[in-house]
């Protein structure tokens, strides 16, 4: 396994956010976190990346146990994280934003190769190099955030609801730009509001409820699945 | 009269330049690692009785001593950063305001202690020195102090813009966790900042020692100036905080020369109120860079 959470849980001061949490990503797979709002699955990425502490569990990636590691550690890892609400540094240009993408050591060297990638995935980047990213759309902002992971040159690209907020037509763009990041190679660990849509592109998901795993399975099973339908799809 | 205006001009010009130093400081420190920094002015006060004995003992030139004052104190705002403000961080205002400001009544009295609160000054060949352009009179000691303060500007301006640890430095001013998940250690932008802020403050004091007397209380003159144009200047912001300075430096001189020789600091904070009253967010506006 690439990724394995295994009994993780966490919580804010006293307020426990997740419960015995268990999920694996394995090489090169794409994987989906869906669950409405509240559910934990920003504080389960956030738990991965180090951002929040574990209150018991475990948190290996390839191997290694991460639970000690401050995030810019785990970031040197392999791991991207593209947060919810895309928070590109706004005062700093596209170029800039995908540079410090690639500030970790395990990237640095790649730089220009990783900057030909982003602009070839994502031409609009290319066209807005120069702009301060606070002025970009909403759009091209969920582009940039996902080119600046890109740019880690990641195991595993862990987006954070690339769906909030956006147009269905940005919607679509987004999730293709994914699906083609996926087929170079990158494991994937989708978090999505957007269950329907988010079905379509993993091959595998959890359902996340009050900080708890409470379905799992391949992404067909669950989109036939009668609760799922009732709970998350509107059918 | 248009001689005179224009004389004082230059007067504020020349000594904004330093206040540019002291403020640029503060306003990289607010805007990386998120703290004030009282004790500011004690490092200016600190680099010039270096500068003091650098000339005294080694007969080194005060200006020349920049490239001894600027690494010391770029060493000192390092071990403040890892070893003191590190475990103020994350705790809230108190800890962190009363952390600064006791290390800067710790600097002024140690300095008491050491050097007595008698006035040190250093007279190199060109503290009298000046060049007479028209009718205009140009100190030779301020102009250098001026022309390096901008060469310093300028150098910082380029290290957060073209190399990497400078931008890393902007991405966590501007978003410290998500800094985080590029792979940036925060302790380490925030040892750069506080060094960087520190040097700054070292080469102020070395640059005006040819003209300035070094006292232990000598920071609360800069400080204070730089307070006030890092808030003209919209917090955390460098290009802000140095046009501020300048506008300072040259408010304060056509106050003394205009209204008296008492109301520099009128004139200055007068701007300061003005401008919280119409402009709370500072001339530049908008969002600290
Ligand atoms: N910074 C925080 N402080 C306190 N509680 C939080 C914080 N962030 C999230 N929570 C709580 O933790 C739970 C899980 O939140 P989150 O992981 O953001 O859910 P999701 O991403 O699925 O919408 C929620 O009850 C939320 O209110
Ligand atoms: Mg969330």
């Amino acid at each position: 396994m690439l990724l394995e959470l295994s009994q993780v849980s966490a919580s804010y001061g006293s307020v426990p956010a997740l419960g015995n949490v268990s999920i694996t990503v394995g090489e090169g797979e794409a994987v989906g976190l869906l669950g409405a709002n509240g559910a934990g699955k920003s504080t389960t990425l956030r738990a991965i990346s180090g951002l929040v502490r574990l209150t018991s569990g475990t948190i290996t990636f390839d191997g290694a146990k991460l639970a000690a590691l401050p995030p810019h550690k785990i970031t040197e890892l392999g791991i991207a994280h593209v947060p919810e609400g895309r928070q590109v540094f706004p005062e700093m240009s596209v170029q800039e934003n995908l540079e410090i993408g690639s500030y970790a050591p395990r990237a640095k060297a790649e730089r220009a190769r990783s900057l030909a990638l982003v602009y070839a995935i994502f031409p609009r980047l290319a066209e807005r190099r120069g702009q301060l990213a606070g002025t970009m759309s909403g759009g091209e902002q969920q582009m940039l955030a996902v080119g600046r992971g890109l740019m880690l040159k990641p195991r595993l690209l862990m987006l954070d609801e690339p769906s909030l907020g956006l147009a269905p037509v940005m919607t679509d763009v987004t999730f293709e730009k994914i699906q083609e990041i996926h087929k170079l190679g990158t494991a994937i660990l989708l978090v999505e509001q957007n269950v329907s849509r988010a079905l379509t592109l993993v091959e595998r998901a959890y359902v996340l409820e009050s900080g708890r795993v409470i379905m799992q399975g391949q992404s067909a099973e669950l989109a036939g699945n009668k609760d799922v339908q009732t709970a998350y799809l509107g059918i | 009269m248009l001689e005179t205006l224009a004389q004082a001009v230059i007067n504020g010009l020349l000594i904004g330049g330093i206040y540019a130093l002291v403020s640029i400081g503060v306003t990289l420190i607010f805007g990386v690692v998120k703290i004030v920094n009282f004790a500011q002015g004690e490092f200016v006060m600190i680099g010039m009785y270096l500068s003091f004995f650098l000339a005294t003992q080694f007969a080194v030139d005060p200006v020349v001593s920049l490239v001894i004052t600027m690494p010391v104190l770029f060493s000192v705002g390092v071990l403040i950063q890892h070893f003191l403000i590190r475990r103020v961080l994350g705790q809230n205002d108190m800890p962190q305001i009363f952390l600064t400001f006791a290390l800067s009544l710790l600097l002024v009295n140690l300095a008491l202690m050491l050097f007595s609160a008698n006035y040190r000054t250093v007279h190199t060949w060109y503290s009298d020195e000046a060049l007479h352009l028209g009718g205009l009179y140009i100190p030779l000691a301020k102009l250098f102090a001026f022309a390096l303060a901008m060469v310093l500007s300028a150098a910082l301006w380029a290290f957060l813009h073209t190399t990497d640890l400078g931008k890393a430095m902007r991405a966590a001013a501007q978003n410290r966790e998500v800094a985080q998940l590029m792979g940036i250690n925060p302790n380490r932008v925030f040892c750069v900042a506080l060094g960087v802020a520190l040097a700054l403050a070292g080469a102020a004091g070395s640059l005006l020692m040819p003209f300035y007397p070094a006292y232990p209380l000598v920071g609360q003159v800069f400080v204070l100036m730089a307070f006030v144009a890092v808030v003209l200047g919209t917090l955390g912001n460098i290009l802000g905080a140095l046009v501020a300075s300048l506008m300072m430096g040259v408010a304060e001189s056509l106050g003394i020369q205009f209204i008296g020789a008492d109301s520099g600091l009128i004139v200055v904070f007068l701007m300061l109120l003005l401008t919280l009253a119409l402009r709370p967010s500072g001339l530049a506006g908008g969002r600290a860079r």
